[in-house]
């Protein structure tokens, strides 16, 4: 039943092969002896799993239930989930349980859907590796010494460990989509304010957006039908219609113009890897779409300017983090400035802390207009060559990730190293934009992702081309050793 | 050494709408601690904010009210610091595009002159909440409410035009009145509804230079300012010239023990880092929301103060006194009407009823006496039925609640005697029974009987309960003495 | 650019983050290299572009201003570090 994807999983229970209850004991079962090996999961929901299974099979037993009914998935751990613990993957948060559930989540209870659990992430969203998180790394099933990718890295690993069938996680410059690159699997990142943020846990207010992880795009199109929605509590929250995502998956490519950035092949870029970015852009001409070389001439800048917007407003975002009203309050505070200070220090990991001081510099009297002034600008930029590039083109392609999977540590002390891992993806949390990452390849065992990149709300156009990349190849289907 | 002072004020209006700025909780005054803070107000992981359009029309209305321009298109900015009051750590509020731009207030000042005092701008942003230090709190703990956070508030910055505690306080008290003719602030003072900011400085008479500025904040009495400014004024000029200088500092003025300190802090002045709040859209207004609300703005005192010197040919400074504080002026519109004498109706708001209010510790709102029983009794004055006397005795009866004018002068007989024949008898009968002093008055200068009328007064007065018209014993008794001449 | 010792504990001040000795070389070490990156922006130019902080251009929705938020404390309250009748307890700030 694992191998199973969410589309043949909704057959099953509509055809009464197997039920809710069933379907969510038997991944239970599997987490509890595999996840142990992965660290994928911080807190498993049993009870309250088995408990919507039954009401799920009950909805289901009378017909005309939504999609989602039934489905067990996971919720990345920073999304509020009422009366169940969300930390964010932080100590901060280690005792954090919202009376309250974040839209994301309202949407999958309301449609019936299982949660069987909150999945482990990098502290506060802020990293590429998983490496950062208070609950320990999480590893790649594919290769148990190195890196799943992060900050997603716990929804991207239980999924290619086939713990859920699919999972909820969010990108703010990569975090979907990198880590289900070095996982073998299909991650989307929405337009921004395609999906609420209400209840989300924010990194990077102008960057943050939710997604869904799964094997397949058209699981994650199934998904995204049920996370997308205008929410009046988010006012970045846009006001559009939401199309159903799988009615489109079947049309064909030909004819379609892929734009490919010379930027994105220059140096730096794992032989392996491009190799199978190229092989799976042939295997897309080869069906009748149109390759054209692009320039997106700003590309450079996109890390640096990423580098002062996200931790600028995370430093504010996370001064809420404060040890008053919720979460981690040091012991035996002297008084209201040590409560503070130690409160922080000891809540937060060394990353969280550099990039609040990193975002305070940047906002800092003197520094803002050298730091996020001009960043800000320079976002208009890379805006603008996005904009340039789809007057010609449909959609954007190239590699997720610079290489696969790298090991624990190997990053370790250079911060900017690690920065350069979403050299790829930010441009596209710079500019809105909606991007997403499939399976095209395996290189030194492991997987390698290929990037679409689609105009404002264009999400149903790149889902169906990830889905026909899907038909004629297998990479989604691969699966770790060590799983199967 | 001659000095000029130099002042400006910041004010916050807390904006009387329902809800909060950006969460839909209750702005109700007097809850229960924490009863109306919800999780945005707390600011809970994942909570967002929305804009109160209410907040909004308010804002515009005070703009309009000020001639000032409206910014069509303003933006609001993170304002960090860490203070418990302040939940998320920063307050949301406008820097470089506030919503409402330059405008300017008229005040009116002893003398009778009128002086423009600028206001360079007015912008929105969230109150915080409040922090107790003293009660029932464990040792060495202080408490923190946070139901006031959250609460939509302008902050309406002056140009330091204002030149003495004088032109501060009527300045302030302008603002006070056009918020509550506008219906955007309830002006409770009491209630932290407005609170001031004071920023004084002093320089040689003469000098183009502005001087090193103070400022006390969070005052919340316009007497409280006065005190603070005139005790600020003289501890600068001392120290000046005792050949100190001013510091920069913000200080705190406690009212009760008329103390005023410097509110040292141990690091140096806060970097607020301002920059656009990601979670919230620029703020467009369109032309026609601009034009719906200038028509529906409601009437502003110094216009009131023009209709009630034209309508009600009051002077122009009963009008000013009275239009300037828009709880009066409803009252006395009231009184004017339903007793058909806007000149009594006046001296009674402005005199008998503002001086109980006071002692009371009462507003116009919380009058024991309405407005409509006081043009009840002023009605009964203006149609000669008590005299002015009796008036008060009958205003203090309708205070303590024992009814209408109408009720009272009959429940105590009170009616003032006006029938001519009744009081003819009267004078007679006190002429009679006082030969003597009518001797006195025949045999008097004329320069000297005005004065001796007096006499006769008392005794017709006495003789009547105080019952008898004055003005008419007076025309009887002048008639009849000078048929004995 | 490198970043100054004195710099940091500004910063840490600023952001309420209790630093060490230990751990101030190690981030001023790191903080200056993501800061050498960060100068790369100084090269672009950005002549006549305006600061904006949103991918495209929208404006913020305005709420009717009724009530809906009921009384909440004792939820959030229950998981609230320390309270006393209803107040958030926090160390007094010493002057």
């Amino acid at each position: 039943m694992h191998n199973y994807t969410i589309a043949e999983l909704i057959k099953g229970l509509q055809n009464n092969e197997f039920s809710s209850v069933e379907l969510t004991q038997h991944f239970l079962d599997r987490i509890s002896q595999i996840n142990d090996d992965y660290n994928a999961i911080i807190t498993v929901t049993g009870e309250q799993a088995l408990n919507s299974a039954t009401l799920a099979d009950q909805r289901l037993s009378l017909g005309d239930a939504p999609a989602m009914c039934g489905i067990p998935i996971l919720h990345k751990d920073i999304f509020c989930t009422d009366g169940v613990r969300t930390s964010c993957g932080s100590k901060m948060l280690d005792n954090f349980i919202p009376p309250y559930n974040a839209t994301v989540v309202e949407n999958f209870a309301r449609d019936g859907a299982v949660m069987l659990g909150k999945t482990n992430m990098d502290e506060f969203a802020m990293g590429s590796s998983n490496e950062t998180s208070f609950y320990g790394p999480v590893k790649n099933p594919w290769a148990t010494d190195s890196v799943p990718g992060g900050s997603s890295g716990g929804s991207a690993a239980a999924i290619a460990a086939r713990l859920a069938p699919g999972a909820t996680a969010t990108d703010t410059g990569g975090s979907i989509r990198q880590p289900a690159a070095l996982c073998g699997i299909s991650g989307l990142k929405p337009t921004y304010g395609r999906v609420s943020r209400w209840g989300m846990i924010a990194f990077a207010s102008s960057l943050d957006q939710a997604g869904p992880m799964a094997r397949t795009a058209e699981d994650c199109a199934i998904l995204l039908n049920c996370m997308a929605s205008f929410d009046e509590k988010d006012s970045t929250s846009v006001d559009k219609n939401v199309p159903d995502y799988t009615a489109s998956l079947g049309n064909s490519v030909k004819g379609l113009k892929i734009g490919i950035p010379k930027e994105y092949f220059s140096e730096g870029l794992h032989p392996g890897t491009e190799m199978a970015v190229r092989k799976a852009l042939a295997d897309l001409e080869a069906q009748g779409a149109e390759l054209v070389e692009i320039s997106l001439p700003n590309s450079e800048l996109s890390v640096p300017a990423y580098y002062v917007i996200a931790p600028a407003e995370a430093s504010a975002n996370l001064s809420r983090f404060d040890g008053v009203k919720y979460g981690y309050r040091c012991e035996n505070p002297k008084d209201l400035h040590d409560m503070y200070c130690r409160s922080r220090a000891e809540g937060f990991g060394e990353e969280v802390q550099r990039r609040i001081l990193i975002g305070t510099y940047c906002l800092s009297a003197g520094y803002y207009d050298a730091y996020y002034g001009k960043a800000q600008q320079v976002r208009q930029l890379i805006q603008q060559d996005f904009s340039e590039a789809f007057k010609s083109v449909d959609l954007i392609m190239g590699p997720t990730c610079p290489s696969p999977a790298f090991k624990f540590g190997a990053k370790g002390d250079d911060p900017v190293a690690m920065y350069l891992e979403d050299i790829y993806t930010i441009a596209t949390n710079l500019a809105g934009l909606p991007g997403m990452s499939v399976p095209c390849g395996i290189v030194e065992d492991k997987p390698v992702g290929l990037q679409i990149i689609g105009n404002y709300f264009d999400e149903a156009r790149m889902l169906n081309v990830a889905h026909q990349f899907q038909q004629i190849t297998n990479w989604h289907q691969q699966t770790p050793e060590a799983i199967s | 050494m001659s000095w000029e002072t130099v002042i400006g004020l910041e004010v916050h209006v807390q904006l009387a709408t329902k809800t909060k700025i950006f969460s839909a909780a209750s702005t109700a005054f007097g809850a229960t601690p924490n009863s109306q803070a919800c999780a945005i107000d707390l600011a809970m992981p994942g909570t967002l904010p929305v804009l109160n359009k209410q907040a909004v029309n308010y804002a515009i209305m005070f703009g309009l009210a000020i001639d000032a321009d409206i910014c069509q298109e303003s933006v609001f900015e993170r304002k960090n610091y860490f203070y418990p009051d302040l939940p998320k750590g920063y307050q949301t509020t406008q820097l470089e595009k506030p919503i409402v731009g330059r405008g300017s207030v008229t005040i009116q000042l002893a003398d009778g002159s009128e002086k423009a005092i600028g206001i360079h701008h007015a912008h929105l942003e969230e109150d915080a909440g409040k922090s107790t230090h003293e009660g029932n709190l464990p040792h060495g703990m202080s408490g923190v409410d946070l139901n006031r956070a959250g609460t939509p508030l302008i902050e309406i910055v002056s140009e330091p035009d204002m030149r003495s505690a004088e032109e501060a306080i009527a300045f302030a008290k302008k603002l006070h009145s056009i918020v509550t003719s506008i219906n955007i602030c309830d002006g409770e003072m009491s209630q932290g509804s407005m609170r001031f900011d004071v920023n004084v400085s002093v320089r040689p008479i003469g000098s183009s230079v502005l001087g090193t500025r103070t400022e006390t904040k969070n005052l919340n009495s316009f007497k409280f300012m006065e005190e603070a400014i005139e005790r600020e004024v003289e501890r600068q000029i001392d120290l000046i010239e005792d050949g100190g200088i001013v510091a920069q500092e913000t200080r705190l003025y406690n009212g009760d023990t008329k103390v005023a300190k410097s509110m040292r802090s141990k690091e140096e002045a806060n970097d607020y880092r301002y920059f656009p709040c990601p979670d919230l859209l620029p703020v467009l207004i369109s032309d026609a929301t601009i034009e719906e609300l200038r028509q529906a703005l409601p009437e502003l005192p110094d216009a009131r103060q023009k209709r009630f010197v034209s309508q009600y040919a009051l002077s122009d400074y009963d009008a000013n006194i009275i239009a300037n504080d828009s709880n009066m002026s409803a009252f006395f519109e009231v009184v004017a009407e339903g007793s058909n004498n806007a000149k009594l109706a006046a001296n009674w708001v402005m005199g008998e009823l503002s001086g109980a209010l006071n002692n009371a510790d009462l507003n116009f709102s919380g009058s024991p006496v309405s407005p409509q029983q006081l043009a009840g009794m002023v009605a009964r004055i203006e149609d000669n039925s008590i005299s002015g006397k009796m008036a008060k005795l009958v205003f203090e009866a309708m205070w303590k609640g024992e009814g209408t004018a109408d009720e009272i002068i009959q429940a105590k007989g009170l009616k003032q005697v006006s029938d001519s024949g009744a009081l003819e008898k009267i004078v007679a009968e006190v002429l009679d029974a006082n030969l003597a002093m009518v001797e006195d008055f025949i045999n008097s200068d004329e320069s000297k009987r005005k004065k001796k009328l007096g006499g006769f007064m008392g005794q017709i007065m006495k003789a009547s309960k105080g019952q008898a018209n004055p003005q008419q014993v007076n025309q009887i008794l002048l008639q009849k003495l000078n048929e004995l001449l | 650019m490198t970043i100054e010792r004195k710099e940091i504990e500004k910063l840490a001040t600023l952001s309420r983050l209790a630093i060490d000795e230990k751990t101030i070389a190690d981030v001023t070490g790191r903080l200056s290299s993501v800061l050498a990156l960060v100068d790369q922006l100084q090269s672009a130019n950005t002549d006549s572009l305006q600061e904006i902080s949103r991918p495209f251009h929208t404006s913020q929705r305005l709420r009717d201003d009724e009530v809906s938020e009921t009384d909440q404390r004792e939820a959030f309250q229950a998981i609230a570090p320390e309270t006393h009748n209803g107040l958030f307890t926090v160390p007094k700030m010493i002057e």
